[in-house]
């Protein structure tokens, strides 16, 4: 099959919303979104106590989530692997080669992301504001909230650049995954996979989609660090 | 009146470096009292100290209401603001802007927008509310920082160097705000300044800070 051929079929498996196709994307959404949201609702918080609150080993701790940003995606599923399998600490839930063993990988790679650029977010909001805040009667609740709200376009920007990092991963959730079809299969192992087998329609038909996605997660990151960068010439 | 003010032997240094040397000062009546000196010579960290956005190293700030010292707590912070010269303008808009200080105070909605408006008004920016504030020129910022500041009604107004940064057009605009604050309310208004010329315009009362000291009032 020529490349033409197979991006003729390609488009055309996504121009008639292919069953499997669909599925495939659906999964890949739910996975990385709900991985996601767990890694903001921890991370967040983590990023505001750390932006705000000095205590001795937070320069220890903000230096530990800057390298974890770059975790490996596969050193990341060897561990959960290891954390889940059947002789493994937590074996005995059975999550391995399921959706939700996906969902943990991700949280662990997508944490470090939302953590350490919401952190950088927030101290990056111009101190002036804090002292604004403070001569209007904040409360040092209200002052913390209003910098959060300042720092609201970078932690936009961390969440995208979050989501960009754990939907294009492969390692960590072929690790733990499994590639089941109709269960665990996802955009970018169905794509290593059926590129593999020699199924290039359905590998590019993925392909093109994840392109899309990537260009508006870009896009929207954009959007956001020209917001960003606004806001901090005031 | 129902706030004076009273500091006694303020005392600050940052890094070694003694900025304000027994500076004391006090006040009973409303009116407008303008801290002068040259640049450098404390009257901005003396602000800072008085509207308790600081810490003396030495000394006292001593607020009186009604006859009695009042608790240097959150109740009174919201008796009194300050507006810095980079007034710290936040990333939404005009009327937002003018409306945090009613927000955090549990006022909110139409009452909380009507109060930012006609403080908006006050000084001539109420045909921009519905403008991004990081927009605004220095000038309009300058001035949207004071609405900000007049909008929770204090007691007693802080201005530090209001007029460094703009304009002589904006910096006409902010004395007469100035003086119409005085005119229309028993507001407090202390600022300082390094033009003598705006503090005789201005000034009910003159205190000149040198050294660290304050050396007349």
């Amino acid at each position: 099959m020529s490349l033409i051929d197979a991006l003729l079929q390609a488009l055309n498996l996504i121009v008639h919303l292919d069953r499997e196709l669909i599925d495939i994307i659906v999964l890949s959404l739910k996975v990385s979104g709900t991985a996601l949201i767990i890694a903001t609702l921890v991370g967040l918080p983590l990023s505001a106590f750390l932006g705000f609150k000095k205590f001795p080993l937070r320069g220890l701790i903000i230096s530990i989530l800057h390298t974890f940003m770059g975790l490996p995606p596969v050193v990341v599923g060897l561990f959960v692997y290891l954390l889940l399998s059947r002789s493994g600490p937590l074996g005995f839930i059975g999550l391995l080669y399921t959706p939700s063993a996906m969902i943990i990988a991700q949280t662990i790679l997508a944490f470090p992301i939302v953590t350490s650029l919401g952190h950088s977010a927030i101290v990056s909001v111009d101190p002036i504001i804090k002292q604004a805040s403070m001569t209007l009667g904040a409360t040092p609740f209200q002052v913390s909230l209003t910098i959060i709200r300042e720092a609201r376009y970078g932690i936009m920007s961390a969440f995208i650049a979050a989501f960009g990092r754990v939907m294009a991963e492969v390692g960590a959730i072929l690790t733990v995954g499994g590639n089941i079809a109709g269960y665990t299969r996802v955009m970018t192992t169905t794509i290593a996979l059926e590129t593999d087998k020699g199924n290039f329609e359905l590998a590019l038909a993925l392909g093109i989609i994840l392109l899309a996605i990537s260009l508006i997660i870009n896009s929207l990151l954009h959007v956001f660090q020209k917001k960003n960068i606004a806001g901090a010439g005031r | 009146m129902s706030l004076g003010l009273e500091a006694v032997n303020i005392q600050k240094s940052y890094n070694g470096n003694e900025v304000l040397k027994e500076c004391s000062f006090s006040f009973i009546e409303s009116g407008i009292y303008v801290l002068t000196g040259t640049n450098g010579c404390g009257k901005s960290t003396f602000l800072r100290i008085c509207s308790l956005l600081e810490e003396p190293d030495r000394g006292e700030i001593r607020y009186v209401s009604r006859g009695n010292t009042a608790e240097k707590d959150l109740g009174l912070r919201r008796r009194i603001s300050l507006v810095l010269p980079k007034v710290g303008i936040f990333n939404t808009t005009v009327l937002r802007n003018v409306s945090y200080g009613l927000t955090i105070r549990g006022i909110k909605g139409r009452e909380a927008e009507q109060k930012a408006l006609r403080a908006l008004e006050f000084v001539g920016l109420g045909p921009k509310k519905r403008q991004g504030a990081l927009t605004l020129s220095s000038g309009e910022t300058q001035r949207l920082g004071i609405a900000r500041a007049l909008v929770i009604q204090p007691e007693i107004l802080f201005l530090d160097e209001p007029t460094a940064s703009v304009d002589q057009r904006n910096t006409e605009i902010i004395e007469e705000i100035i003086l119409s604050m005085k005119k229309q309310s028993h507001l407090t208004t202390i600022m300082t300044t390094h033009d003598a010329r705006q503090a005789e315009r201005l000034a009910d009362t003159l205190i000149q800070i040198k050294d660290g000291k304050v050396i007349s009032m």
